[in-house]
């Protein structure tokens, strides 16, 4: 068994019977399924929200290079430099080169998928550059050590007393906090660090074409802080998060917050259009945005799996998923979790390495149904599943099971072969871990076929 | 009325009885039940594995063995569900395109058929137990199912239907994944099993076999003081 579905299933096999872990995953999610519904009354017509939303990322991915081009010149027009990056690799290059010129040694980030996805605070940390998280929740799970257990919400899966002990552990606080004084414990290390701070860094939950724009969402202004107060600002944003015009956050940030947070809108929504203008007061000298390609247009090559770039991370997905909420977000193993990190993960990187994240599903269908842009995920599951074998990488085991399994399924006679008491000791063998926890298949003795041609005498 | 009725592989092989309740009620509202002796699987297995071509060859088969005009019914959401949302997919572009059309106008999965074909709710079925019933994934999503077993249930005399707490998450069976990602599939049936337990109980019953044969090994593992039963066996209760 290759090295990462064995670590997958030793990880998720101690988590589902970690019974407190299964008690605050459900506790958070509770309240987050009790919040959505409230944003959802926003929209007179969700469907049709849903499916504007996925039409517009249709046309922003169909024409994804254009757009992109688009927003490069109105960007750079406003004196921001682009970096086009094919792999993480290169983004980090760029990065480091950037902190070299600037003498960083204190860096301040806003929470960033795409930074996990490269990697970002290893290599700064490699570098002796300080990488400081300033989303209250990447806060926590920095101190902790750990990288973010969702997409959305980093610290899903602690307690507000083990925030507490964390807190206690690491900074000397008193164990017994509660979370305002925590945020305060946290505000005040986290000021100083924007002032000391020579670059900012922050991912885009939207790049915005016609108008060159950079979009940035979040509930705690620490984002907000992060590109404007350092000298220089740096963006890293995967190529897919292309809105084609301004006018589309006019649905794009309500269906974000509604889906992500169950809010009407996020209490910060933040657009930078470039550096600091000569005749403004505010704002960095600087600012780089960094297009990152790594794999993405592996999934945009395929039209198949090109659906899944319309994704806004919204984290609905890994709400709704039974699996996610079983095995929680660490057992992937991969930046993203949940059914989109299934989805999108084999294409990023490799199929055969993270193939098996797309058999880790029930195909109960949950994932599609709550996605906010309407993403077919769970038959994009079966894509990758389709994918897999079509590129030879199965089992031969498994190539030769599906073999025998056709000729039966091709033939009655084979399938009214043999007794129900063969039947169970072939089965019941074959598949030992179906045994594990539940008692014995029982095959019936004789089947309907044959049941039903001794009713009817023929 | 002429209704073809399709038996799913593991219907066919593990619970016949599921299938002769089935002929037993549509016989009662009236059907007249006939069997296609040459009938086998519709495919599923080999497509969710990712094994398409040889799914393939026994989805052409499924076609060919439910070809002509009567309604097609079975005692099976996931089978049905199957066959609507992915045999166009299979088929796009291919001969097969209007039959796979034309199969799906006339495919129903059973309490579906009761209910929008038959328009027949009440068989005259007891049940002397409190019951819950479990939504299944390919009844609720694939095939969007949820009022017409719960009508057909409240119509069976001395039974009472209590909802149990997140009836729309899945069981945790998913075909293969429940032998391959053994941990995760226990975890999910152990979640599905409190939540029906809590509701007190007698009965788990579902329109999916697959589910509950899955739910039924965990139970019976556990020792747990609840039973399963297929919506047809409920209903063919008279």
């Amino acid at each position: 068994m290759k090295g990462t579905v064995a670590s997958f299933i030793a990880k998720s096999t101690v988590k589902t019977a970690d019974l407190e872990h299964r008690r605050k995953i459900n506790f958070n999610i509770e309240k987050y399924n009790a919040v959505v519904p409230q944003g959802k009354q926003q929209f007179s017509d969700l469907k049709l929200a849903r499916e504007g939303a996925k039409n517009v990322k249709w046309r922003a991915v169909e024409n994804l290079a254009s757009y992109l081009e688009e927003f490069e010149k109105q960007i750079t027009a406003h004196g921001a430099k682009v970096i086009w990056a094919e792999t993480g690799e290169q983004a980090l290059v760029e990065i480091g080169k950037i902190c070299k010129k600037k003498k960083c040694k204190t860096l301040v980030k806003s929470k960033s998928m795409v930074t996990e996805e490269i990697h970002l605070n290893a290599f700064l940390a490699k570098h002796g550059i300080q990488s400081v998280e300033t989303d209250l929740g990447e806060y926590i799970q920095q101190l902790a050590g750990e990288p973010p257990y969702h997409i959305v919400t980093p610290a899903m899966h602690k307690s507000k007393e083990d925030v507490a002990k964390l807190f206690s552990e690491k900074l000397g606080t008193s164990p017994d906090l509660s979370p305002g004084q925590l945020t305060m414990v946290a505000r005040k290390t986290l000021r100083e660090k924007y002032v000391q701070a020579e670059v900012g860094v922050t991912g885009a939950n939207f790049i915005v074409a016609d108008i060159g724009a950079v979009a940035i969402t979040e509930n705690e202004g620490n984002a907000r802080l992060c590109c404007a107060w350092p000298k220089t600002h740096i963006v890293i944003a995967g190529i897919e998060k292309m809105l084609p015009s301004l006018n589309d956050l006019g649905l794009f940030w309500p269906l974000l917050a509604t889906y992500g947070t169950g809010q009407k809108l996020t209490v910060y929504n933040t657009l930078v259009c470039g550096p600091r203008r000569t005749n403004e007061n505010d704002g960095p000298d600087e600012m780089y945005v960094i297009l990152l390609d790594n794999g993405r247009t592996n999934l945009l090559a395929d039209a198949k799996t090109r659906e899944a770039l319309y994704c806004i991370r919204c984290g609905a997905c890994l709400n709704a998923c039974p699996v996610y909420k079983n095995i929680g977000g660490h057992s992937y193993e991969t930046a993203y979790s949940g059914p989109i990190g299934s989805v999108i993960t084999p294409h990023l990187k490799r199929m055969n390495d993270y193939k098996h994240l797309s058999y880790a599903s029930s195909l109960c269908g949950n994932c599609t149904e709550v996605c906010a842009v309407k993403i077919d995920l769970h038959q994009l599951l079966l894509e990758n599943r389709h994918e897999a074998v079509k590129r030879g990488y199965s089992r031969l085991s498994e190539r030769i099971a599906w073999k025998i399994w056709k000729k039966a399924g091709l033939s009655r006679k084979m399938m009214n072969m043999g007794s129900g008491w063969l039947k169970n000791w072939t089965v019941n063998k074959m598949f030992r871990g179906w045994r594990k926890h539940r008692s014995s298949l029982s095959f019936s003795q004789k089947t309907f076929n044959e049941l039903w041609k001794e009713r009817n005498n023929n | 009325m002429n209704v073809q009725i399709f038996i799913p592989c593991f219907i066919d092989q593990l619970y016949p009885s599921v299938g002769f309740s089935m002929v037993k009620v549509l016989e009662k509202a009236g059907c007249n039940v006939k069997y296609n002796p040459d009938q086998t699987c519709c495919g599923q297995p080999a497509f969710n594995a990712g094994f398409w071509g040889d799914a393939k060859d026994v989805c052409i088969k499924f076609i060919k063995d439910f070809s002509g005009e009567d309604y097609i019914v079975a005692p099976s959401a996931s089978c049905v569900g199957f066959v609507r949302n992915y045999y166009s997919r299979l088929f796009d572009n291919s001969s097969y395109h209007n039959d796979v059309k034309q199969l799906n106008e006339r495919l129903f999965e059973f309490s579906e058929f009761m209910i929008k074909i038959l328009g027949v709710d009440d068989v005259g079925a007891t049940l002397e137990a409190r019951a819950t019933y479990h939504d299944s994934c390919a009844g609720l999503r694939e095939c969007k199912i949820k009022s017409e077993p719960r009508q057909l249930l409240n119509k069976v005399k001395g039974l009472e239907l209590v909802e149990m707490n997140d009836v729309e998450t899945c069981c945790g069976f998913g075909g293969t994944f429940a032998v391959k990602f053994e941990p995760i599939s226990i975890a999910m049936a152990d979640q599905k099993l409190t939540h029906a337990i809590e509701t007190n109980a007698k009965y788990i019953i579902s329109t999916d076999m697959s589910c509950l044969m899955h739910l039924d090994g965990y139970i019976k593992h556990k020792g747990a003081i609840i039973e399963v039963m297929h919506l047809a066996e409920v209903l063919a209760n008279f």
